[in-house]
């Protein structure tokens, strides 16, 4: 044995070998990707920022104000949710602070602070956690929030202040905006009417054709315009919304088909009966639009999963909403639209089922004979 | 003859960070001669085999040890020359515990397999090859332990025109296939030959990601010899599972709940054709394999050839150890393979790798409610719908999961690794697999 080729044992004690008291044992796979839920929910509040900083431009300190408070507000009742379930805070998920945000983008500069209260409590405990918190929510909070509090609270709710009066605004260095209504006493704020009441109330194509000015889709466009805080700059929001889609974290199906069946719709409509409505681009760059096709229908609990199903849920979100638009009581149908749809996301995931690799007619015939078989 | 193979695109898929380059440049080592090895019995799937010889007996290197338990089973042959030991038990791979037998070596080496090279093989029958792969004790060396033979037996009713070889090696952190192609490829294409003389097939692919261009250029320049086509594929995990390597060299999907005979093809690892090979041609059977120890925290990373029954702290030791204490030790690759938690464990046929993960890389998460962003649905290489489903499997609705085809899931772990709310998805898969074969089972004896 000495011509052994085993080598000779040669003590080696730099060697560390792992101590397999301190391995972990789970099931495969042992990898994940570096994404969480409050990575998502960080990015879109990143996102968010310009369509926010637009607000603020415009709106000065009641934008500020609005956002905070909503903010504050979802997060002390999603607080307050948690407690009274005996859950640990889902604070740090960032969803509330999420739905806050998108609430004060959906709510007019004026509003009081209670309707901003009213609102959290609707969006975050009516709209969410009753029905068992994150993810377990059929429609989108912030757009429950914002059409409630403008079926009850009409008033402050269209409570459209003039954008450009400075950070404190002061009315007698407001610009004309569109329309300014002169109110009685000393005013906070001036406001006026947002681009859509006015093309509500247009009745004859001169009416409709001066909405459709190119200073007036550039004011729309850039901002300037009457509206919620997420409003009145398209292009803010379109930049967050493509922002967004780059980060991959919203797919480009859902605004694709919203604005694109928004454009062909209106289209249609305004060149049928030019009395009847402005042309696409008034409908695109004006109102909730934009935000609800990059931040509001894409709410990822809300809409569906398969990239067909977001086709569907979208354009028919773009056409509920055109519809209200033009021919419905309310000159804004977009939350409406958004939570139309989302009753009927379960429906679409259901018709929009993919069919498993190797699905063959014949498999599926297996499958549904052998339905209920396994109780 | 035979078309030219197309590269169909299989939907989903993922990139994870793939971890290759620690180890892919490294040549393979063959390992240093132990004093003593455990072969476990049960390495297959399939009937056990059963041991033939007794403690004290002196056994020679290739030796039969163990006779196939059945059909679809295997026998085992001795890893070196000397004396057979007691009958113990090693930790088995996912957390059981197996029966093996030790071989004390001699220190000689010597071979004697009883099996003769059977040269030429081009003239040999079918029926003789068939036999020697049997007798060769083969099974599917990329993880799913299947006796190769019984794969090389499709029924008559079933028309096999094409055989796939796997050398896509898609499991990120392993090399050792690549290292057998690229060290091995003669080796690797003659087995295929062989088991495409088996199967009377003469459209062979061999199908190698292209994270591997110097694999894929050194079998290329070997290939036209026997006849076979390389087909690099795209690099997206999972490429190699079985029914989506042969839908990307054939454009053939296999049903739902069917096998790949059923679209006449028959898909080997790259390990057990060069295996086969060996078998036929030299007369040895597998008793060594290619196996990559890997990960950041062990000092020198690398392939070795190791011996079917080196512990695996032989082999971490051979790697110069590890840096620092890894989270995970883990037995084939960071997506399907199995976490260990004793280094008792043993090499067997199908150990394709030895992988540690320290805990930044393997991260552990808490699972949150689902928020349905779909990223399980789009990335599902079977296109499945991973998160309803797994809301149907907490609620204990196997039937409506089984309905929704889980029992389609491969378990490729596609679907957590992409979960932002880090759910247990392929966990609550496996349980419903485990539970619905469980009713089935029990509404046959009924």
């Amino acid at each position: 044995m000495s011509e052994s080729p085993i080598p000779e044992k040669t003590p080696q004690p730099d060697i560390m070998l792992p101590d397999p008291k301190k391995l972990i044992l789970s099931a495969s796979p042992h990898i994940q990707c570096a994404d969480t839920v409050p990575g998502i929910m960080r990015t879109v509040l990143i996102c968010l920022i310009p369509p926010a900083a637009a607000s603020i431009y415009f709106f000065g300190f009641h934008a500020v104000r609005i956002l905070l408070l909503t903010t504050l507000f979802c997060m002390a009742f999603e607080w307050i949710c948690c407690k009274l379930a005996g859950k640990t805070s889902t604070l740090g998920d960032y969803s509330a602070a999420l739905t806050g945000v998108l609430l004060a983008m959906n709510l007019p500069p004026g509003v009081p602070w209670w309707i901003c209260l009213i609102g959290a409590f609707i969006a975050i405990v009516v709209a969410k956690a009753i029905y068992g918190g994150l993810g377990q929510n059929p429609f989108n909070p912030a757009a429950v929030a914002r059409v409630a509090l403008l079926v009850g609270f009409a008033g402050p709710m269209t409570a459209w202040v003039t954008p450009c009066q400075g950070f404190f605004p002061d009315a007698e260095k407001a610009p004309a905006a569109i329309q300014v209504h002169e109110t009685e006493r000393k005013p906070d704020f001036t406001t006026g009417a947002t681009p859509l009441s006015l093309a509500k109330m247009a009745k004859t194509p001169e009416e409709i054709q001066a909405l459709q000015t190119p200073d007036l889709l550039k004011q729309c466009f850039f901002g300037r315009t009457q509206g919620s805080l997420g409003e009145t700059s398209a292009l803010a929001v379109l930049i967050g919304g493509i922002a967004l889609i780059l980060l991959k974290i919203i797919s480009w199906h859902i605004p694709a088909a919203m604005l694109g069946t928004t454009l062909i719709f209106t289209w249609i409509v305004s060149k049928a009966d030019p009395s009847l409505t402005p042309g696409p681009l008034f409908h695109l760059c004006s109102g909730g639009m934009m935000l609800a096709a990059f931040f509001m229908a894409t709410d990822m609990v809300t809409s569906p999963t398969t990239r067909r199903g977001k086709l569907i849920f979208g354009s028919s979100i773009g056409i509920i909403a055109c519809v209200i638009r033009i021919w419905g009581g309310y000159p804004e149908g977009v939350s409406f639209a958004i939570l139309i749809m989302n009753a009927l996301v379960p429906l679409i995931d259901r018709i929009c089922y993919k069919r498993p690799f190797g699905w063959h007619p014949s498999s599926a015939a297996a499958y549904t004979m052998r339905r209920g078989e396994v109780k | 003859m035979s078309l030219p193979p197309h590269v169909a695109r299989f939907t989903g898929g993922i990139h994870p960070m793939d971890g290759k380059g620690l180890s892919n440049g490294i040549t393979a080592r063959t390992a240093p001669l132990l004093e003593k090895y455990l072969v476990p019995l049960h390495q297959n799937i399939g009937a056990p085999p059963k041991l033939t010889v007794t403690k004290g007996e002196l056994v020679k290197k290739g030796q039969r040890i163990a006779e196939p338990g059945g059909f679809v089973s295997v026998p085992l042959h001795a890893p070196t020359s000397g004396t057979v030991g007691n009958l113990t038990e090693v930790p088995g791979v996912a957390g059981n515990t197996l029966q093996a037998v030790e071989i004390i070596s001699d220190g000689k080496d010597e071979w004697g397999s009883g099996l003769d090279p059977i040269v030429p093989w081009q003239e040999a029958d079918r029926k003789v090859l068939k036999q020697r792969v049997a007798d060769g004790g083969i099974i599917g060396m990329g993880g799913a332990a299947f006796p190769a033979h019984v794969k090389l037996s499709p029924p008559p009713e079933k028309t096999i025109d094409t055989l796939i070889v796997n050398g896509a090696e898609c499991e990120p952190y392993l090399t050792a296939d690549h290292r057998l192609m690229l060290e091995r490829t003669e080796a690797v294409l003659e087995g295929a030959a062989i088991a495409a003389r088996i199967l009377d097939v003469d459209r062979i692919f061999i199908g190698i990601e292209e994270n591997k261009p110097d694999a894929i250029a050194a079998m290329k320049k070997a290939a036209d010899a026997y006849g076979i086509q390389i087909v690099p594929l795209p690099v997206r995990y999972p490429q190699g599972a079985e029914k989506q390597l042969i839908f990307a060299v054939t454009g053939r999907a296999v049903a739902t709940g069917g096998l790949p005979m059923d679209v006449g093809c028959v898909v080997q690892n790259a390990g057990t054709c060069a295996a086969i090979r060996d078998a036929v041609v030299e007369g040895h059977p597998l008793i060594e394999r290619y196996t990559s120890v890997t990960g950041t925290p062990v000092v020198h990373p690398g392939t070795w050839i190791f011996r079917i029954g080196t512990p695996v702290k032989e082999a971490l030791k051979l790697a110069g150890g590890v840096r620092e204490q890894p989270a995970k030790l883990i037995l084939g690759g960071p997506m399907m393979g199995f976490a260990q938690s004793s280094m008792d464990v043993t090499v067997t046929k199908n150990t394709s790798g030895i992988l540690l993960l320290t805990g930044r890389e393997t991260g552990r998460y808490l699972s949150s409610p689902c928020i349905r962003c779909g990223r399980c649905v789009s990335v599902c290489p079977m296109r499945l719908l991973p998160g309803p489903i797994s809301v149907m499997v907490e609620c204990e609705n196997y039937a409506l999961a089984e309905h929704n085809f889980v029992m389609d899931c491969m378990e490729c772990g596609a679907c957590t690794f992409v979960c932002p709310a880090k759910r247990p998805l392929v966990q609550h898969f496996r349980r419903a697999k485990a539970e619905i074969n469980a009713i089935r089972r029990a509404r046959k004896k009924h």
